[in-house]
């Protein structure tokens, strides 16, 4: 006997709010800056910005602009498509920018990705970036289309 | 706290697609064999804990859907951790025996990844939707960047990796409920498909569809049941930060080791390579098992890469971890961690499909989120940790 199958869709609109932290970082990248907390208790500077420091529990109030350079802690480079993520191949990276004490997530780019080692060799960890921005940011995350090295 | 031993266990078969079974049809099948296994029968489960992550299914909260088959008028609870989930359904269990509200409670965690179209844009909807959701990351890349990482810190190379890969898939031909079964050789790996680099096709699990469940019962009620209970020695549960980039080295699990580190001053534990016979460790990328071994204490750093090469993590090598083949090749996500402690309670009874000699200790972990959360449990053949 064939096995009767429903097809089913979660396609639901959501609104997320980002709260006045991440708000005032958003805003701040339209002047193509990077912004940060630092934690007036262990004064790690935490990107990106979040309202309050997890491990001293205390309310983090205090902007730091960092630099678009960093240096890359790790990275993938992804081949194959999955739903409604990005067009393969794309290149992640963890990018530890100058002065700050956490990671940022972010498009690692630049360089032909066809070939995952060259990439993990022109990108290794350690290795300086620096960010490439969109002509005219309009406060997204995406206005930093990514990160290249700085030799290039 | 009482002590409590988990008294019968119960596994669907596993594969992409059940389409012989809905949803509820598939945790009947677990329960059923879970009683059969303990010899009560369903009057006898005072309470129900039921664990499942509703997007991978496309159901919302499927434990209305999936209550009836674990019986009706019952106390009913579910538990949706991420990846941890499975085993936190346990720990909830657990709780309900050796808090001394119930005597016997049901765990059942039910998942259908094969139903969805792809895993990985559930898992990127976990991801923080402020700032990191847009750079299409799930689970699979926060693996592959521990894997980025670990072979940058400590010189592995691919081929050490894919020896994980080669171990589980040999371990889970031995396993009736396994999903993929294929014998690989390190030149299948290596020569499979880069899915997020440096990860390739076969250090990456399926989708699974299936169930599982186990019985927990007091000390009272579990020695009338049966004569190889697996007695649970401990169990801790840990979060971690939540951006990725919060965690200060990929290469090192560091809230695992913490996790680890608990359980074994509570149970009495020095030294996990000689004290703990198996591990049933949640390791969905090939990576991963390096990982956990060296954070729970089976290597040193930079030490787990060349324990399956030299087959000291096989079924008879010093440190036999994933016997049943893991999560590398079966995953039904939220119930994948519930797996692990039913194949830890195996060895320990002595009656695990590939069952390790004089097992007499076992360690069952999962993690969850992005990296961020974990679960482990401690069983023994015996009541109480001791040489």
């Amino acid at each position: 006997m064939e096995i009767v199958e429903f097809e089913s869709f979660w396609n639901i609109p959501y609104k997320h709010s980002a709260g006045k932290h991440a708000s005032k970082f958003f805003h701040a990248l339209k002047e193509k800056k990077i912004l940060g907390v630092k934690c007036p208790k262990c004064n790690r500077v935490l990107v990106p910005p979040r309202a309050f420091c997890e491990r001293c529990f205390v309310e983090c109030n205090d902007w730091v602009e960092l630099k678009d350079e960093g240096v890359v802690e790790t990275l993938s480079v992804t081949y194959v498509k999955f739903t409604g993520l990005p067009d393969p191949p794309y290149a992640v990276g963890v990018v530890k920018l100058d002065g700050a004490d956490t990671g940022f997530l972010a498009y690692l780019g630049g360089i032909d990705l066809k070939d995952w080692k060259k990439v993990h060799e022109k990108f290794k960890p350690g290795t300086r970036v620096k960010a490439v921005w969109k002509d005219r940011p309009e406060g997204k995350i995406t206005d930093i289309l990514y990160f290249k090295p700085v030799e290039l | 706290m009482r002590r409590v031993a988990i008294v019968g266990v119960g596994q669907t078969k596993f594969r992409t697609r059940r389409e012989d079974k809905t949803h509820p049809e598939l945790a009947f099948e677990a329960v059923k064999k879970t009683l059969e296994h303990s010899g009560l029968n369903i009057n006898d489960i005072e309470a129900v804990v039921y664990g499942s992550m509703d997007p991978f299914d496309g159901i919302y909260r499927p434990e209305l859907w999936d209550s009836t088959s674990s019986g009706i008028f019952k106390p009913h609870m579910k538990i949706s951790t991420g990846g941890t989930t499975g085993l936190t359904t346990a720990l909830a269990a657990y709780e309900h025996v050796a808090s001394g509200l119930f005597d016997v409670v049901l765990a059942i965690a039910v998942q259908r990844v094969g139903e969805c179209a792809d895993a990985q844009s559930v898992l990127n909807t976990a991801v923080d939707p402020i700032y990191e959701r847009h750079s299409g990351v799930g689970a699979i890349h926060v693996a592959s960047f521990q894997a980025t990482r670990y072979m940058h810190e400590f010189k592995a190379t691919e081929e050490d990796i894919a020896w994980v890969s080669v171990k589980d898939h040999k371990n889970a031909l031995k396993n009736p409920y396994a999903h993929i079964k294929m014998d690989v050789t390190v030149e299948d790996v290596l020569k499979s498909p880069v899915i997020c680099s440096p990860l390739k096709l076969l250090e990456c699990c399926p989708r699974s569809d299936g169930a599982a469940a186990a019985i927990f019962a007091s000390e009272e009620v579990a020695k009338k049941i049966r004569d190889n209970p697996a007695w649970i020695l401990g169990e801790v549960t840990i979060s971690d930060n939540y951006y990725i980039g919060d965690r200060p080295n990929l290469a090192v699990w560091d809230s695992l080791a913490l996790a680890g580190r608990r359980l074994y001053r509570a149970v009495g534990i020095d030294d996990p390579k000689k004290d703990i016979d198996v591990a049933e460790l949640y390791s969905a990328f090939s990576i991963q098992e390096i990982l956990e071994l060296e954070a729970l204490g089976f290597a040193k750093p930079g030490e787990g890469k060349d324990y399956a090469k030299n087959g000291i993590t096989f079924p008879d090598g010093d440190i036999p971890t994933n016997p049943s083949g893991g999560v590398l090749c079966t995953n039904p996500i939220g119930a994948s961690g519930l797996i692990r402690i039913i194949e830890a309670s195996l060895q320990v009874m002595g009656e695990a499909s590939n069952q390790v000699e004089n097992a007499r200790v076992a360690l069952a972990h999962a993690w969850g989120g992005t990296l961020q959360f974990h679960t482990l449990f401690m069983v023994s053949s015996s009541k109480k940790f001791g040489r």
